[in-house]
């Protein structure tokens, strides 16, 4: 009974994204829709990203470097350590599950409301294909954007392990000379695929409860949730399985 | 004119329209009456294609809504204009964005062009100096006339109305209702209102048709509702004190 529900929930799931991904009405409309998503999805999630980045940056430094105490392990192992949990897996990984749960959130009631109120109906008579016009602009907004806020992070988390050598874990310069050893580039090129695929599973998943809400307020909330819970799961086997297919 | 031909439709096991016929005349309003739970709004989203019916066919002039491809679905909505029981106007827009919304997506119109537009209609509808405020800004029934304003913006050839004036005060409840007739006859366009208010069966109610657990108990205009000795209607009509008084009066 769970599995056919599911699979039935999969099934409107990639109709919908069918529904999402057709011909705009009128370029102008799904440009603008495009920049206010932007700003909304996007540039209001800065200010959350620095401060996590910056902080988690530090938090990790200082433990990696409280667990390699030793004599043996020369202390620029600690910056290398920190910049690779930040670019393999922090940035790109954590933050987007930060962003699951507040653009998702968002993405979920503001569509859900929509759909309580009747304004997704007052679209679907106008001519309007709903679908596209709400969700496609997030999707576009997001995939851009996710990417941008990403790299971002991984040079804040970077900089907040570098203010944690300044306060004196270790010497400013093993850290600064640990960043550059063994860098290996394509390390960035696979976080920046995993923000780009985490981007699209938010944005969708989240658009797909709550363009699909019935009912009132309550079930505006309670699909809220479910939206932020499954793009969570989406993001952590994806990554496994990105992980799987482009590092092993 | 809209044709409508023994539609059903059903939720699950649920059978809400059990074989509809009807017919809503052009430069008339058309008046859909029942009791809460009849089946009154299900018929009205069927009409514009909210719902999928199981059976029969709904035609707009010689079209057959059924048979339509999606281009030509698309074409015929350009044609409708909808005024929602809870206006459904778009909340992150201004009064003058949601006015010219579908301008905005379907027509070639100029900024300026829709803009006067948008004056027309909102004078149309007796809101002139509200262009820049949100829907959360206005009243009750302010929002309702911003929401046939929107409704009429397109020159639409089928008007429908979902209870315009549920939660308004009687007074502006006649407004909203002389309003659309004004508009109905001025623009000449094919109006189908779902109420169950009796004052706007009297005040507005050019053609009517009754609904009673999702079948078509009756039709006829204004003044034959009145007059009428069928039981459901006169149970429908006569259930207020005022209009029992009224009947005993006539």
């Amino acid at each position: 009974m769970y599995l056919l529900k599911w699979l039935n929930d999969l099934g409107r799931y990639f109709l919908l994204l069918g529904r999402t991904f057709r011909k705009p009405e009128s370029r102008s409309m799904y440009y603008k829709a495009f920049i206010s998503d932007l700003d909304l999805l996007g540039l209001n999630s800065l200010a959350l990203v620095t401060v996590i980045s910056v902080f988690v940056g530090a938090v990790v430094t200082i433990q990696t470097a409280f667990n390699l105490d030793d004599p043996l392990v020369p202390d620029y192992y600690v910056a290398i350590a920190t910049r690779e949990s930040i670019i393999l897996e922090f940035s790109p990984t954590i933050v987007s599950l930060i962003l699951a749960g507040k653009v998702g959130s968002n993405i979920a009631s503001t569509l859900g409301s929509m759909r309580v109120s009747e304004q997704i109906d007052a679209l679907e008579v106008m001519g309007v294909n709903p679908a596209s016009y709400l969700i496609a602009p997030k999707v576009l907004a997001l995939v851009f954007f996710n990417p941008i806020l990403i790299i971002i992070s991984m040079f804040l988390g970077v900089l907040g392990g570098y203010f944690a050598s300044m306060g004196g874990v270790m010497t400013v310069s093993d850290y600064v000379y640990g960043l550059t050893v063994d860098f290996v580039p394509y390390h960035i090129t696979y976080a920046l695929i995993k923000s780009f695929v985490f981007a699209f599973l938010i944005v969708t998943i989240s658009a797909y409860y709550g363009f699909f809400v019935k009912g009132g307020a309550i079930e505006v909330g309670i699909n809220s949730t479910k939206a932020v819970v499954s793009s969570s799961v989406a993001i952590i086997v994806s990554n496994y399985m990105l992980t799987n297919l482009l590092l092993v | 004119m809209i044709e409508v031909n023994f539609i059903h439709k059903a939720f699950g096991d649920k059978e809400i329209l059990k074989g509809i016929d009807a017919t809503f005349f052009q430069g008339k309003t058309n008046l859909i009456i029942g009791q809460s739970g009849s089946g009154k709004t299900v018929f009205l989203k069927s009409l514009v294609g909210l719902h999928e019916i199981d059976q029969g066919e709904i035609i707009y002039d010689d079209r057959a809504l059924g048979a339509l491809n999606n281009r030509e679905r698309k074409a015929l909505r350009t044609e409708m204009g909808m005024v929602f029981q809870g206006n459904a106007l778009f909340d992150s827009l201004t009064i003058e964005e949601n006015v010219t919304f579908a301008l905005s997506m379907f027509s070639d119109m100029s900024l300026s062009e829709r803009r006067d537009r948008a004056d027309f209609c909102l004078q149309r509808v007796n809101l002139p100096n509200v262009h820049k405020q949100f829907p959360s800004e206005l009243s009750g029934g302010m929002q309702k006339r911003v929401a046939i304003a929107r409704a009429i913006s397109m020159n639409p050839k089928y008007l429908f109305c979902d209870e315009p004036n549920s939660g308004l005060d009687p007074k502006t409840a006649i407004v909203i209702d002389r309003l659309l007739q004004e508009i109905t006859q001025e623009f000449d366009i094919t109006t189908v209102i779902n109420t169950h208010d009796m004052n706007s069966v009297i005040e507005i109610g050019d053609h009517i048709i009754f609904i009673k657990d999702g079948t078509k108990a009756w039709q006829g205009t204004g003044e034959q509702i009145l007059n009428t000795d069928n039981p459901e209607i006169v149970d429908f009509v006569y259930s207020s004190r005022l209009f029992q008084k009224i009947r005993e009066n006539m």
